[in-house]
Order: C-alpha cells, then structure tokens, then sequence
C-alpha cells in the first residue's frame, strides 16, 4: 500500500454521470481531506445525492476516477468500498424496521467484523459484535431504545441508529446525507453532540440544508448547482460569496 | 446501561431453547401413540412440515419470493426413486445424502441465475425452473417412468440395523420424525446464527444491507441452496414413505400447497411450518371425510379468512392476542 499520509481521504477527478441527456455530475474535483468536517450544500436537485450514491457505488460514473485514500475505487462494487472504509447514511431511513436497535446495529457490525456469514453461532451470543453495538448505542445516548423495534421509535431517535449503524462499520469517510432532515428542532442537540463528538480521524461530508448546523459544523463548505462544483471555501467565504448567496443562501435568508 | 444490557440480554434468550419448544416434539410422539391407525397420514404431515420449514428459510426469513420450490422437493423424490429402481440403492439414510446433494445443486446454480432478480420476474422464474424440471420428468421416461413415474420401490433397512417398509407404519414415522428433527435443529441454528440475522437484513432493508457491506448476493444463493437441499431431503422422504415417485412432486399443486402451508401457520417464525401443515392437512382430512364432493369450499373459506383477518398465519394472530391480553392485564 502506497497511501501517503498527504493523500486526501477521498477524492474524485473529473468525475461525470449522466441519465441519458440529463447530467447530474459534471468534472467535479472534490477533496475530501483527513479528518475534515465538510459540508456539501446548493439548492435542491443540485445532484448532492447523486454524488454521495456515486462515492459509495450505488451508481456508477460515466467519466472519471475516485480515489479513497489515494487508491482508485471506481470500478468496486458497494461492498468493497464499505470494507475500505466508506460508510454513508440515507436522506431516508433506511433501517431493518422489524428488528430492534441492538439487532440493526449488531448486523452492521457482524459485516465489518466478518462474521456476517457465520452458521455456527447464535448472533445473540456473540459478544464482541453485541459489546462494540452496545456502546455506540450508549454512545448515541439510545440505551432506553435498545430493546425496541426501529417502528416503535419516533422518527429522531431512528436518524441516530442511522448514524449508530454507519459507525459500526468503523468507517475512515462518513457520509451524512441530511441526517437532521425530519428531527423536530427540540431533539436537534442530540444529533449535534453526536456529529461534534465524533472521532476526530474519521473525514465527515454533510449534506445540509440546516444552515445553522452546516456552519456550527463545517471547517469547509462546497456548494454544488447542476451537478457542478460552483464554489467551495471555509465558511466565512462562502457566506461572503455574493454569487452563493444569489444562487442559494439568498433564497434561504 | 441497563436497559441496553436488557436489550442484550432479551437478544441472548431469544436465541436459547424455551421449554415451549419440547411441545411439538412431544406432540407428535404422544400422536404416535394415541393414533396408530393414521400414522401414514401422520408421516405425511411431517414431510408437509419438512418442505414448509424449507420453504420458510427463503421466503419467510431472506424474502424470497417463489413459486416453484416444489422443483427441489421432485429432485429429491426422483434421486431416491431412480437410485433405488436402476442401481438397487435403498439404504434410506444415504438415499436422504443424496437427494439433498441433488436438490442442493439444483438450488445452487439456478440460485445463481435466479436471484440476480427479484420480484415478479423472480417468481415467474422460479416457476419456470419448475415446469423445465417437470418436463425433464416427464420426457426422460425410460430414466423416470415419464408420466406414469416409479413404482413398487422398495427400500432396504436404515443403516442395515432398522427394517423399513412402505407397510411398516411404525418405523418409518420414527424415522421421518427423527429426519424432521435433525434438519429442523440445522434450520433453528442457521436462522439465529448471523448468517441468518443477515438474511433477515436483506428482507428487511436490501438498500441497507449493500451499504453495510454484506455480500447480498452470495448470501441469498447460499441460503437457497441449503433450503433446496432441505427440500430435497423432504421430498426423498415422500418417496420413501410411498414407495412410489411421480410428475406431481414437482407440480405448481405441491408448491402452491406448501405456499399456503406457510402462509397460514405464519411464514418467518420458524413454527409457521409445523403449525400451518397440521392445520390444513388435519382440516383437509376432515373436511374430505365429511363433504367428499364439496370439501375445498371450506378449505378455500379457511383461507379467505386467514388472509382477512389473520395476515401473518394462526401464529402471527396468536401473537396479536397474546400481546392483548398482556396490555388489558396491565390496565
């Protein structure tokens, strides 16, 4: 392995996808340095989306490299970049909805720990995977949930086992999309400590569109429009970017 | 902490024996006793009870959709039949071995082909592999017997040591029920194993379980080979017990009745399968011995009702009454 520890965590050159005539990723050079807390924001239909499903592998570019860690990962499949070290969060959630907190953690780490397929052993006596599920869940300030099915849950509390399931694969990039999208505002904080008390090795990019907590959040801010990377600076300059505030923020203000 | 250790904990006992578990098990041996004269019907109910269990592997626990198990349950009929007709091999034991090894390789590289999709075009597929199985059957004649298939078989002593005989009611009940337990206790281990957790996963969120890495595909193939492997081993079992192999082990008849089987005793709970073949073969018996011309009206009644008023199975209304009861004994 020849990653420098100058490499970005992930990066992407020139990277293009298209839906027929319809482009939705045009030559975006993104770095994603070690350990940032990065934001990817711009108006609705933007392709933020598109571009995490391209990082992780749900969709595959027309033109262009990814690298994670300085290795090019475009041609792997989902699975291979999870075990390299990607792992993502849905605008929706997605969850094992008939099986409780513990379980839907437990599955997440099984996978990384490699015992996903093992026949022999009960997954509820299996005390490592149960132990490290056990405090990200405490971790996540889930305990009293633990216990319950995903549909019990008020739809707040199942965002955190979004991020508790995402965490247990031990990822070196996470990626955030919209994770306080449909938290009423009172159990915002909790969302909040748990993205500010995260690892400091791991390189976050959030999808946002809480400008409070894009700019509470960020040490850097890229804003995509039409699939393209329209500017990208610390958050004082993009605040102070009159062209962004006229394509986005000045909608929002 | 404590109710996370509670969650663990709840996770953990889940996965060991209840003493409720015994119940089936002592059930049929008390039917062993108290019915001796229906003890073929019996051994009937069991194999039902085998092929549903694997049938439940796939579709109640990874969420496959299929319409053409009954595919793996004929492999596995007709492996022992021809085994036995054209090589005189009729140890009951390993005739079982091989019929599981048949029907699994089956399962395996249709698996392979079959579950690159999913939904209508699955279903219609997996009925497709059927009706070609069917055909093989009924066109290989001089290997089959065609559409008059394999009679008279006879098979020899299990392990040399027990006497077997499609007369002997008896034996053959105890070894159908020893076989039933056996594979039952493969099926239990595999579907709390994390292998089972995550064929869970994928019924439940196929999106999620890409993004956390699992090898989805290789899962599911997996898990349909061992279920066709069971089904096999319920389907050389059926040969066994009649000593006779024809084109309706491979039917949509027999893999639509499993379907329903499943359906009514509760599909993804592990005792769908023993409790939906005992009520509907014991409903069906009745029901024919009562109205011997008008017996699947109430068959069909049953099953209007089930899928009305009790969508997971009798266990799954079971449950809805059980949890009832708890909360108006809380109130």
């Amino acid at each position: 392995m020849s990653t420098s520890a100058a490499a970005p965590a992930l990066e992407t050159r020139g990277l293009c996808k298209s839906f027929g005539a319809l482009e939705v990723a045009r030559e975006v050079d993104f770095r994603l340095a070690q350990g940032a807390r990065h934001a990817l924001i711009g108006p609705n239909g933007a392709g933020k989306t598109t571009f995490i499903n391209l990082l992780t592998g749900v969709l595959m570019p027309s033109r262009g490299d990814i690298l994670l860690q300085g290795e090019d990962v475009t041609s792997l499949a989902q699975a291979k970049r999870v075990k390299r070290g990607i792992a993502r969060t849905f605008q929706i959630n997605q969850l094992f909805r008939g099986l409780t907190v513990l379980e839907n953690v437990c599955i997440a780490v099984a996978e990384r720990m490699e015992v996903g397929g093992s026949m022999l052993r009960s997954a509820g006596l299996r005390a490592d995977v149960i132990g490290e599920a056990s405090r990200l869940i405490e971790m996540l300030k889930l305990n009293e949930d633990a216990g319950r099915r995903i549909v019990e849950l008020p739809y707040g509390r199942q965002r955190l086992v979004e991020i508790a399931i995402a965490l247990g694969l031990n990822p070196r990039v996470l990626l955030l999309d919209e994770p306080a999208a449909g938290i009423p505002s009172a159990e915002s904080h909790i969302l909040l400590d748990a993205i500010a008390t995260l690892p400091k090795d791991i390189a976050v990019l959030i999808i946002e569109h809480d400008m409070d907590l894009v700019f509470r959040f960020a040490e850097r801010i890229t804003v995509l429009v039409s699939g393209a990377i329209f500017a990208e600076g610390t958050p004082t300059e993009i605040a102070a970017n009159g062209e962004v505030r006229s394509v986005y923020l000045g909608n929002a203000a | 902490m404590g109710a996370s250790f509670t969650a663990a904990e709840q996770f953990a006992r889940r996965h060991r024996f209840q003493w409720w578990e015994t119940l089936p098990w002592i059930a049929a041996l008390a039917a062993f006793f108290a019915f001796p004269n229906y003890l073929a019907f019996a051994t009937q109910v069991l194999i039902t009870i085998l092929f549903a269990l694997s049938l439940d592997l796939v579709l109640g626990y990874a969420g496959i959709v299929t319409l053409g198990h009954a595919a793996f349950f004929g492999a596995g009929a007709y492996t022992v039949g021809m085994l036995a007709s054209h090589f005189g091999w009729n140890e009951p034991l390993s005739g079982l071995l091989a019929a599981a090894l048949v029907a699994g390789l089956v399962g395996l590289v249709s698996g392979l082909v079959l579950l690159r999709t999913t939904g209508l075009t699955l279903l219609m597929l997996t009925l497709c592999t059927m009706t070609l199985l069917e055909q093989a059957a009924n066109m290989g004649a001089s290997w089959t017997g065609g559409f008059d298939g394999i009679p008279g078989l006879n098979f020899g002593k299990i392990l040399g040591l027990f006497s077997f005989d499609v007369l002997y009611f008896r034996s053959q009940y105890l070894y159908v029920l020893t076989v039933l337990l056996g594979c039952f206790l493969v099926v239990r281990m595999l579907i709390y194993s994390s292998f089972g957790q995550s064929l869970t996963g994928v019924r439940e969120n196929l999106l999620r379980m890409h993004a956390v890495g699992a090898p989805v595909r290789a899962r599911l193939v997996i898990a349909y080979a061992i279920s066709a492997a069971l089904a096999g081993v319920a389907g050389g079992l059926f040969t066994q017990a009649t000593g006779f192999v024809n084109l309706a082990v491979l039917g949509l008849d027999r893999a639509a009745g499993v379907l329903i089987v499943l359906i009514l005793g509760g599909y993804g709970r592990l005792y769908g399968a023993f409790v939906g073949a005992t009520a509907y073969m014991v409903l069906e018996h009745f029901l024919a011995k009562a109205y011997p011309t008008a017996w699947q009206i109430g068959i069909g009644v049953t099953l209007v009702a089930v899928a009305l008023y009790a969508r997971n199975g009798i266990l799954g209304l079971a449950e809805t009454l059980r949890a009832r009861h708890r909360k108006q004994s809380v109130s």
